[in-house]
């Protein structure tokens, strides 16, 4: 598991070893049970990730495997993370190390999870992930980093030439980009900035009143 | 009435974001303004600690509301619950709604129950509202012509201190549905038919619009059931345009508007409906009519099949679909082509968010009446509230059922998720009224979960085995015209505001 602090601030760029998980529409309850949330802190969810696969598995599954500990990087396929909105499972991505998920598509709450704690989503198209996903099992050795100006990976294998590169050019979206880049992902100081606005707004909803303004 | 935003063109979606847009925010989205924001026990401890942390307060006390539902036992919930833990949970909430003035409404106070089932009952969710909750079924409340979605703990943290979020502007496919459901077939079965269709991913990106006259046609409560799963297809909120069957549920109910308000809000909540001017950026047609009794057979709400059918073969589905189609052949122990009519199964659950409602009881009762459970099943109702419980025993349901060898039991989440001590063990198979067929859904990592509706959760109970409601029903009229709305009668005065 990683001893890097949890994401604060902007975050440019992401480097580390990547850990994939195959699979299409692998859902939160899968990505963390439910029993793991009976709990009042996220403290400790990094046990619960994919607890019931990794049983399932006996100690093969990719987060079980010894040359995947200390990976940062999890490399996924479509519509990761669908199902319940439970945070509990970026939560559990992160406490376990994951800083980014790189994937072919996301469910939306998953990805609005993940972003308001600093843990950017990027995705490519399916040749571009099953490619990347080639590299990284081919050498789970490499080091990749993801720079998110330019929403680009590559990959250094270790001791290899500077020639050997990879790149993959993936996709995020300017918003969630920006917001990363300028480390203003957390939305809750932007959000507290517009009170009066926010009051013009509530003025003009009429269930505000109880409907009794003419 | 002279409200600012009231006539302005488009879809219903379109006309509620844009009444409730407080700013632009730097990285593009939206903050947008939440009318009802609803919290439980489990995804709110973390965010009233951050909040402390942050040494904020709760912006909107009088518009966050309360229950306990999810961890809850529906066996004895005397306090403290054997469960620590779920103990912990509860009394980390009671704090928390009483060290910010936000309403709970808990165990025995007559209005605790499933979220999603009592913001309605109680007359919270109204059409034109923003509603959030730390909770996907939040699109539940989408029945009423609400914008409403689920949202992580970081938002709740948010809401609780803005009453905002920062939100980005889903696109709105509208989803026609001409004609009416057979006798047997139910809202449980349109949705699993529409996911089914469109894949569990086809409505990311999107906002779901049901419309059409089968729509038209049914209750509120059959509503709430289609809306609720639209994040199963990838849609985080799916809506219904309110209409008089909106107004006739909503009127009379606790916080319901009244007298000069009421004749207000009706005037109001029409003008929000999409309008014949809308632009849908997608639509997609169905025929309620074809719509056959449906049951998943796999490990996503994408893969189901009417009654009849058998289990697809690979060649009979699109190459992306397959590797998980394989998965699901192995964790389910099914190989393709195998009919779903007949497959025995252990374990019969009839509650949660999708179908916990008195009409969703009374479906399932007319199956069950006079019939018994068959041997070594266990089939158990849970009531999705307090008030669903006791409007069902005033019509004798607890009783029928409990006769029928059917346990009845005490509101909440229960097997849905199993975060309380209902669950299946080992490889037991569950015929279940509930949204999720995900592997290791009901609290065994091996368990397999079989979604359909509550009337034929009772019809594998009483034979043991998936069967086809429509058989079992000598009298299928019954079912021919929606169900009479519910009605709040069991409120006593002095739980009224």
């Amino acid at each position: 598991m990683s001893d890097s602090p949890f994401p604060f601030g902007p975050i440019p760029v992401l480097q580390g070893r990547v850990v994939v998980v195959s699979g299409d529409d692998i859902d939160t309850d899968r990505i963390i049970p439910a029993r793991y949330l009976k709990c009042v802190t996220f403290e400790g969810l990094a046990q619960g990730a994919f607890a019931d696969d990794r049983l399932e598995l006996e100690g093969s599954h990719p987060f079980d495997r010894p040359e995947h500990q200390g990976a940062s990087i999890l490399v996924v396929n479509r519509n990761f993370g669908c199902g319940s909105s439970r945070e509990h499972a970026p939560q559990a991505l992160m406490r376990w190390g994951i800083r980014a998920v790189v994937g072919e598509s996301f469910a939306e709450i998953f990805f609005g999870n993940c972003l308001a704690l600093g843990i950017p989503c990027l995705s490519g198209d399916h040749a571009t992930i099953l490619a990347l996903q080639q590299a990284a099992l081919c050498e789970p050795d490499s080091h990749f980093s993801l720079d998110l100006a330019t929403a680009e990976i590559h990959s250094q294998s270790p001791g290899a030439a500077a020639e050997s590169t990879q790149r993959w050019s993936l996709e995020l979206a300017a918003g969630p980009r920006q917001m990363l880049l300028s480390g203003q992902w957390n939305a809750t100081g932007q959000l507290l900035s517009h009170d009066e606005e926010l009051l013009r707004t509530a003025a003009r909803l009429p269930y505000m009143a109880s409907f009794t303004s003419v | 009435m002279g409200l600012e935003g009231t006539v302005s063109a488009g879809t219903l979606y379109d006309k509620v974001w844009d009444m409730h847009r407080v700013a632009e925010l730097p990285g593009g989205s939206t903050q947008l303004f939440i009318g009802l924001h609803l919290i439980h026990e489990v995804t709110s401890p973390q965010a009233f600690a951050a909040l402390k942390e942050l040494g904020l307060g709760v912006r909107h006390p009088e518009r966050t509301v309360a229950t306990v539902d999810h961890i809850v036992p529906t066996t004895s919930q005397v306090r403290p619950f054997a469960d620590s833990l779920a103990e912990e949970m509860l009394s980390t909430l009671e704090g928390n709604c009483a060290e910010h003035g936000i309403t709970l409404h808990g165990l025995g106070s007559g209005r605790q129950g499933i979220v999603h089932v009592i913001a309605p009952e109680l007359g919270l969710s109204q059409p034109g509202m923003t509603v959030a909750c730390g909770d996907s079924h939040t699109s539940t409340h989408g029945a009423f012509g609400a914008i409403a979605f689920g949202i992580g703990t970081s938002q709740v943290r948010d809401v609780l201190a803005s009453q905002s979020l920062a939100m980005n502007k889903l696109k709105v496919r509208r989803i026609l549905v001409e004609g009416r459901l057979q006798p047997g077939v139910f809202a449980k079965d349109l949705i699993l038919h529409v996911i089914r269709s469109l894949g569990v991913k086809g409505g990311v990106g999107y906002a779901y619009e049901f419309a059409g006259s089968c729509i038209d046609a049914l209750s509120m409560e059959e509503r709430m059931t289609l809306c609720n799963m639209a994040i199963e297809g990838g849609a985080r909120c799916g809506y219904v345009n309110p209409d008089a069957t909106t107004f006739a549920y909503i009127k009379g109910r606790p916080f319901a508007p009244e007298g000069m308000a009421w004749d207000q809000a009706v005037s109001w909540w029409s003008s929000l409906a999409s309008g014949p001017d809308a632009v849908f950026d997608d639509e997609v047609r169905f025929d309620a009519g074809t719509i056959a009794p449906t049951v998943t057979w796999g490990i996503t709400p994408g893969q189901g099949i009417g009654v009849d059918e058998t289990v697809p073969t690979p060649e009979q589905m699109a190459a992306e679909e397959r590797p998980i189609a394989e998965e699901a052949y192995r964790y389910m122990d099914l190989a393709p082509g195998t009919p779903i009519l007949g497959l025995p199964v252990d374990v019969c659950f009839i509650g949660s968010c999708t179908n916990g409602r008195l009409s969703d009881l009374r479906a399932a009762a007319a199956v069950a009446r006079g019939r018994q459970v068959a041997a070594g099943i266990k089939a158990f109702v849970v009531p999705g509230s307090e008030q669903v419980a006791a409007l069902a025993r005033a019509e004798g349901l607890d009783r029928l059922f409990q006769e029928a060898g059917f346990e009845w039991r005490e509101p909440g989440c229960s097997m849905c998720l199993a975060m309380n001590p209902d669950r299946l063990e080992g490889r037991q198979i569950s015929a279940s009224s509930s949204n999720r067929n995900f592997k290791g859904r009901q609290g065994s990592a091996s368990g397999r979960t079989l979604l359909m509706s509550p009337a034929m959760v009772a019809a594998a109970a009483v034979t043991g085995h998936v069967s086809d409601v429509r058989e079992l029903l000598e009298n299928l009229c019954v079912f021919a015209s929606a169900p009479a709305e519910t009605r709040p009668v069991a409120m006593s005065p002095s739980l009224l505001p």
